[in-house]
């Protein structure tokens, strides 16, 4: 009787979520709408983001190479051109809007619109423009051979958990210029120092730890940022994110891990948020509270010393390749061989 | 020697296309059957592509559904017509479209001629197979199925379980005795003709029509009727996984393809361009007789099947967290946990790092921080010594640990000072080896001279941690490395112990220690327990008081000189 109420209560939720989005929509006005040009199988990759316009190149560069077919970006009032650079590119579609970041829950309100109203069939990726995908045999397989493999075995939904880089020296001293890969410049990573936790309702991990975990918030672990990410998914009108990327609905989209000894395939987003543009990002995001949790994050790096604040210690892992995370037991191949 | 190939193709059509022109080309005669319900715009398009090559032929086209006779139906149209456009034909080799070859025809026709009217078709009892889907494998060939296991999966599963309670069975036609195997096979004209030809060929289609997936049992239970010399396996490297699909090759399997020696291999991706690229070459001369030879694919997929259905012992990850009593072992490796000896030895660790090959680190639960060897603020993995973290997940950092250091072994101190988060997976944990001096607490306290009545209460405190640590790891019942002494008994012989402990633990398993550790000064200690007993704490874990009496109010307990490791 409990969890059918309870089902019957993520239900509505569900439902809310997808009402709540399509009147969120209206706050989104097209800047370039390319999506007639989507072709029936198109790999998609939806983006929020706001002032990245030095990332960009890499990014689309990047998941280009992957094989996505085409972008759809939210702009959220970016003031340094990325909009119109997006504008520009063939295979990418662009919503502007000036409204508030955090009210439409950070930017999910309108990406759940835009996949709803685009991404029903497609494989969808749904990452900051910040986060690389990395997946098993990445360098040899195109993407469309890992979703054709989902496919084959009638796997929706794909867990990447999130593996924030970090440079050698001081967050401020990172360099970055536009076109540059940013792992060049933030190499390393934690290799084992997270936690999980079952989320009872919702059936998804909440994975905690990495290197904020340990600087910004050792003595508050529990507001550690959550690491678990399902970017990958074979989108249906119905389905919606109910937090971030973290977790989704119908909840049965979470069980991106095996419970009964095994291991499931999985990936990473490689978070690249640590460069020298971070200590700007900061500086405005702490004062803008758009962010999660009134910006925390942000809050806690500017006690940290913004300046001078670094990760690395001696016992930090430098990135090679997804072989490297897998035997680090960060990502695995599960059966696909 | 001619071998005909016969390709049933349903997707992918311009790579069957490829494949059949690449037989083609080598001389082979190639007959491919392409399911009705591919869109005619893409049939037309492949009969096009081959429109050329005169050894080409198109079969009619069935509709074919997985797990039905169609293909069955597919499969005897399109050889009969092989058979009898080319006389000259002594093999049928069947590929469906999504098959790459490996080797020259030219090798296989060598293989073939060596091995004059063998046919070569995996053909098993049912009583051998374990691959089956649904783990229908003897009711295949026993109940009916009407329904489309794919299209209409309830009703499959409704009336396979309805058949099964009404204990209906189905009669096998006299003379056959079901047989399974892959469906890839290579026949020689002499049994094709033979399954053909039958008289009582009706009778058997007709049987088989409500066979489930008959692809799979169809020739490989007619071919032990009419067949002289069968070698029961595929010449189709094909890897199943353990939802019984087929593994897929990439471009990154080319050398292990290879390598294999095998003939043709099953599924190829059909974006794989760099495979198929190197594959579809013109052949060379035909390299080496080698028989094929698949142990190395066999390892790759074997590893895979491991890694999803048992994974890494000792792992917690994003996709493998495993419910209680499910983790094929808790965590990775086994580890000492050595509580009370750095109470009774001072200098206990560092004395143990010199003589042991374990990473020995000191009070890793200590409520102040993580104690790690070597006393650095982070560890392996970017552990940090950080109490709130550690104690926000005390097992994920145990477990952490130990996966961060597979390969040296972990060994930690413990006492009721610490943290007791941990306890309950320490006596749950088979890898745990625990070895306990009950009561030892109670040294650091008496040297530490503090307030009597401050003394008294923290003793009485460690002793309930410590009764409660102990019964913990009594009732878990695992027991098998669990050494527990009290103070007096550890101290009566503690060389011996101390030995044991190292030898059985593992920690110095190699070399016997150079010099024995030194031990604590505990002149007066007996009167301090006489002390807190009158005070009113009886001490009751650390063993017989008068023993203790006897050891230490003449000095140190009896020092020896060396420490030889017990055998």
């Amino acid at each position: 009787m409990v969890s059918v109420l309870r089902t019957y209560r993520l239900r509505l939720e569900r439902k809310r979520r997808l009402l709540r989005a399509a009147r969120k929509s209206r706050e989104l006005r097209p800047v370039a709408d390319r999506t007639a040009r989507i072709r029936r199988d198109d790999l998609l990759l939806f983006c929020t983001l706001r002032n990245e316009r030095v990332r960009l190149p890499f990014f689309l560069a990047y998941y280009r190479a992957l094989g996505i077919g085409h972008f759809l970006f939210v702009d959220n009032g970016s003031t340094d051109g990325s909009g119109g650079y997006l504008a520009g590119q063939p295979d990418c579609s662009v919503w502007t809007t000036g409204a508030s970041y955090k009210r439409a829950r950070f930017g999910m309100d309108w990406i759940t619109w835009l996949q709803r109203r685009h991404g029903h069939g497609h494989w969808t990726l749904v990452v900051d423009v910040d986060e690389f995908f990395v997946y098993p045999f990445c360098e040899t397989r195109p993407l469309r051979a890992l979703t054709d493999w989902l496919d084959a075995s009638s796997i929706r939904s794909f867990g990447a958990m999130l593996l924030d880089l970090y440079p050698d020296g001081p967050v401020a001293e990172a360099r970055y210029r536009a076109g540059d890969n940013p792992v060049d410049s933030l190499p390393w990573f934690d290799s084992g120092n997270y936690t999980i936790r079952p989320n009872p309702v919702y059936r998804n991990l909440w994975i905690q730890g990495g290197p904020r975990a340990r600087v910004f918030f050792p003595h508050r672990p529990a507001h550690a940022p959550a690491l678990n990410k399902i970017p990958l998914v074979r989108w249906h009108r119905s389905y919606v994110y109910a937090s971030s990327t973290h977790m989704l609905l119908p909840r049965g989209l979470n069980l991106v891990y095996d419970e009964w000894g095994g291991e499931k395939a999985s990936g990473c987003l490689l978070h690249t948020k640590f460069l020298d543009t971070f200590a700007d990002k900061a500086a405005e995001e702490s004062a803008r509270r758009e962010h999660y949790a009134a910006s925390r994050e942000y809050r806690a790096y500017d006690r940290a010393g913004a300046g001078t604040l670094g990760f690395r210690t001696p016992w930090s892992e430098r990135y090679e390749d997804w072989r490297q995370l897998e035997s680090l037991g960060l990502i695995s191949r599960g059966n696909w061989a | 020697m001619t071998v005909g190939f016969v390709m049933l193709v349903h997707e992918a059509l311009g790579r069957a296309g490829q494949v059949a022109a690449h037989w083609a080309d080598q001389g082979s005669p190639v007959v491919i059957h392409v399911d009705r319900r591919v869109p005619r715009p893409e049939a037309d398009a492949l009969r096009a592509r081959l429109a050329d090559r005169r050894n080409c032929l198109f079969s009619p086209a069935t509709a074919c559904e997985w797990g039905t006779f169609s293909i069955v139906r597919a499969t005897q149209a399109a050889v009969a017509g092989m058979l009898a456009e080319n006389p000259g034909v002594s093999h049928v080799f069947l590929a469906s479209g999504a098959c790459v070859p490996l080797r020259p025809v030219a090798d296989l026709e060598a293989f073939l001629a060596a091995r004059p009217g063998i046919d070569f078709i995996e053909s098993v009892t049912t009583d051998e197979v374990r691959w089956a889907v649904g783990g229908l494998d003897r009711e295949r060939f026993t109940l009916r199925f009407p329904f489309s296991w794919r299209r209409h999966r309830r009703l499959f599963d409704g009336h396979v379980a309805l058949q099964r309670a009404l204990g209906v069975s189905r009669r096998i036609p006299q003379g056959i005795e079901p047989h399974l195997g892959s469906q890839w096979w290579c026949l020689t004209r002499r049994t094709l003709e033979a399954i053909l030809e039958d008289p009582r060929r009706r009778e058997f289609d007709r049987y088989f029509r409500r066979v489930w997936i008959p692809d799979e049992a169809y020739f490989q239970t007619l071919v032990r009727r009419h067949a002289l010399n069968v070698q029961s396996r595929s010449l189709t490297l094909s890897k199943f996984d353990f939802q019984g699909k087929p593994h897929v090759f990439y471009d990154d399997h080319l050398e292990l393809l290879r390598q294999s020696d095998c003939f043709v291999a099953r599924k190829a991706w059909p974006h794989a361009a760099g495979l198929y690229a190197a594959l579809l070459a013109p052949p060379g001369p035909s390299r080496h007789p080698a028989a094929p030879n698949p142990g190395a694919v066999d390892r790759v997929f074997a590893r895979a099947l491991a890694r999803r259905t048992e994974g890494r012992a000792g792992l917690y990850m994003q996709s493998r967290y495993p419910n209680r009593g499910w983790e094929n072992g808790r965590s990775c490796a086994e580890y000492c946990v050595l509580h009370g000896f750095d109470a009774v030895f001072p200098g206990f660790e560092a004395w143990l790092d010199h003589c042991s090959g374990a990473a020995v680190h000191g009070r890793l639960f200590a409520m102040d921080r993580a104690h790690f060897a070597g006393g650095a603020e982070t560890h392996a993995g970017n552990l940090g010594d950080n109490p709130r973290l550690r104690d926000y997940d005390p097992q994920a950092f145990l477990t952490n640990l130990l996966w961060n250091t597979r390969g040296t072994r972990q060994c930690f101190q413990f006492g009721p000072e610490d943290n007791q988060a941990i306890t309950r997976f320490l006596a749950e944990d088979p890898n745990a080896q625990v070895a306990v001096i009950t009561g030892a607490s109670l040294i650091p306290l008496f040297q530490a001279g503090l307030d009597f009545a401050r003394t008294r209460k923290i003793a009485a405190r460690h002793q309930q941690i410590e009764t409660a640590f102990l019964s913990c790891l009594r009732r878990s019942g695992k027991g098998r490395a669990l050494r527990v002494w009290t103070l007096a008994e550890f101290l009566e012989d503690w060389m011996t112990h101390l030995d044991g402990t190292l030898a059985g633990t593992g920690l110095a398993a190699g070399m016997p220690p150079a010099d024995a550790p030194e031990i604590a000064c505990l002149d007066g200690f007996g009167a301090f327990l006489d002390r807190l007993r009158n005070e009113g704490m009886r001490p009751q874990l650390c063993g017989d008081v008068a023993a203790i009496h006897r050891l230490t109010d003449g000095g140190a307990p009896t020092p020896r000189p060396r420490l030889s490791v017990v055998r």
